[in-house]
């Protein structure tokens, strides 16, 4: 019976076991770290209908998705997440709504509930009303309280989630308090990756190394005082590994992600990679873009690699790291992740994070952050005015 | 806790266990992950998935897997539920 449990990521290479279904780029708020592409606006005027929805839904259940991601831009703005999530639970999906909570009221979430909502992760974007409004960029925090205070009641089981950057790492303690107050079952403090939107943003989001030791000793800290029933997950910027991950547990593997505007992506940076094209739910089938497409066979196994990653002995491990982030790092998306020290680029990560030790722009005295005086380095945060300006250089 | 065969187990609320076409096996399914189980896994758990006891989950194991020794079937039992147990999986009662 010592085999008697195996783990998903031993799973066998042709099954999308997670789709994230992007059902709109638009939201109330305007995170500078956002994942969504540069020009979301673009995208406004084609997004699926519901019953395109519901057949990507049915056709990645045939293919084998089991865990299903509601996300966006806020997937609250549709009026029809409702019926999607009841179409979802009918296919078998566990779903999960990943969600600022703007947007929702209790008979919404109640709703919600009823359509057969397995979970639900709610974003903060600071322990308190001053930093998570200002970083929001829209009065949030009180709803998000008072939301997933709803979302317990409900018998939910809840996700919170806080995207931590230089600029609000040092409230660590204090969303742990939160957390463990609001009763969440999961805790993900993570700190933002650099694609998109945060790696415009780089210099005013990238922690020092300081900073991150400093958060990590805490959670580590509240770890031990708080042996129960709330796991807490921190994850630490890639700029400060020497290894990167397996591009989204490998390139086309398992994760399988829907745009807003029915593009079929293997992750949510993917329309960033020049010369290959998206397939799209309206001209091909799910089916032909995951098993055909030249996009999801382009990176998948290790024949593409160049050297070094050709001949290193851990290329089945991290499968070079992000193509995402080589490319958007060193103009070429089959080089090296150069997160990885082995990478001949490895001094991009080194200047970046080099860059992000000098503290001075925070007017941080000791541990502390006056949120009245602006930083040297602002941010450019997430509207569509922004996405326009970024979009010309 | 103390696991006997009089033991009440049911799967905890927090998972999902259902039986997954595409990879041909039995799963749970929680916040954002899922664990594959094995054969035998699948079996017992899928017993478990309203409330009973340990003995009643081994007889009709006994039942289903007439060709299978009951003590060594029994005894597997009770060890998978205490590594189901370490897991967080299931929800116990004496």
């Amino acid at each position: 019976m010592a085999d008697s449990i195996t783990i998903a990521s031993d799973q066998q290479q042709s099954i999308p076991l997670w789709l994230l279904a992007e059902l709109s780029y638009s939201c109330p708020l305007q995170c500078s770290y956002c994942s969504n592409p540069i020009n979301y606006p673009q995208t406004r005027a084609a997004e699926l209908s519901t019953e395109e929805w519901k057949t990507v839904f049915k056709d990645a259940r045939k293919l084998g998705a089991v865990q299903l991601g509601l996300s966006g831009g806020e997937p609250l703005v549709r009026p029809d997440l409702e019926e999607l999530i009841a179409e979802a639970r009918s296919l078998g999906f566990y779903s999960n709504l990943i969600t600022s909570a703007i947007g929702a009221d209790a008979a919404r979430l109640a709703a919600i509930h009823e359509a057969g909502l397995d979970h639900i992760q709610i974003s903060f974007q600071g322990s308190n009303q001053d930093v998570n409004d200002h970083f929001a960029g829209t009065k949030s925090f009180h709803h998000k309280v008072l939301m997933a205070n709803e979302a317990k009641k409900l018998g939910f089981p809840m996700v919170l989630n806080f995207v931590l950057h230089r600029q609000n790492i040092h409230q660590i303690g204090d969303m742990l308090k939160l957390a463990e107050e609001l009763k969440a079952d999961f805790v993900e403090l993570a700190n933002s990756q650099y694609y998109g939107w945060a790696l415009k943003n780089i210099d005013a989001l990238l922690p020092s190394r300081q900073q991150l030791l400093d958060a990590e000793a805490i959670t580590n800290d509240f770890r031990k005082r708080h042996r129960g029933n709330m796991d807490v997950i921190f994850v630490v910027p890639d700029y400060y590994e020497n290894r990167p991950k397996a591009c989204c547990n490998g390139w086309a593997t398992t994760f399988l992600t829907v745009t807003p505007n029915g593009n079929v992506q293997p992750c949510q940076s993917a329309q960033e990679l020049p010369g290959l094209e998206l397939p799209n739910v309206r001209e091909q089938s799910l089916e032909w873009a995951w098993r055909e497409s030249p996009l999801f066979n382009a990176f998948r196994g290790t024949d593409w690699m160049p050297e070094p990653c050709r001949s290193c002995p851990e290329k089945e491990q991290d499968l070079g790291g992000c193509r995402c982030q080589a490319y958007l790092l060193t103009g070429d998306a089959f080089a090296t992740d150069p997160v990885c020290d082995l990478s001949p680029k490895h001094s991009i990560i080194e200047n970046a994070v080099a860059k992000a030790q000098n503290i001075a722009d925070l007017n941080i005295d000791g541990f502390g952050y006056d949120i009245d005086s602006a930083p040297v380095k602002p941010l450019l945060f997430r509207n569509p005015k922004n996405a326009k300006l970024l979009s010309k250089k | 806790m103390a696991i006997s065969e009089n033991t009440w187990v049911v799967l905890s609320g927090q998972f999902r266990f259902q039986w997954e076409e595409a990879q041909q096996c039995y799963v749970l399914l929680y916040p954002e992950g899922m664990v594959q189980l094995n054969p035998s896994a699948g079996e017992i758990l899928s017993r478990c998935q309203q409330q009973t006891t340990i003995a009643d989950v081994i007889s009709d194991l006994q039942n289903s897997f007439v060709e299978a020794d009951p003590k060594a079937l029994a005894a597997d039992v009770v060890e998978f539920i205490h590594e189901a147990n370490d897991q967080g999986w299931l929800d116990l009662k004496n």
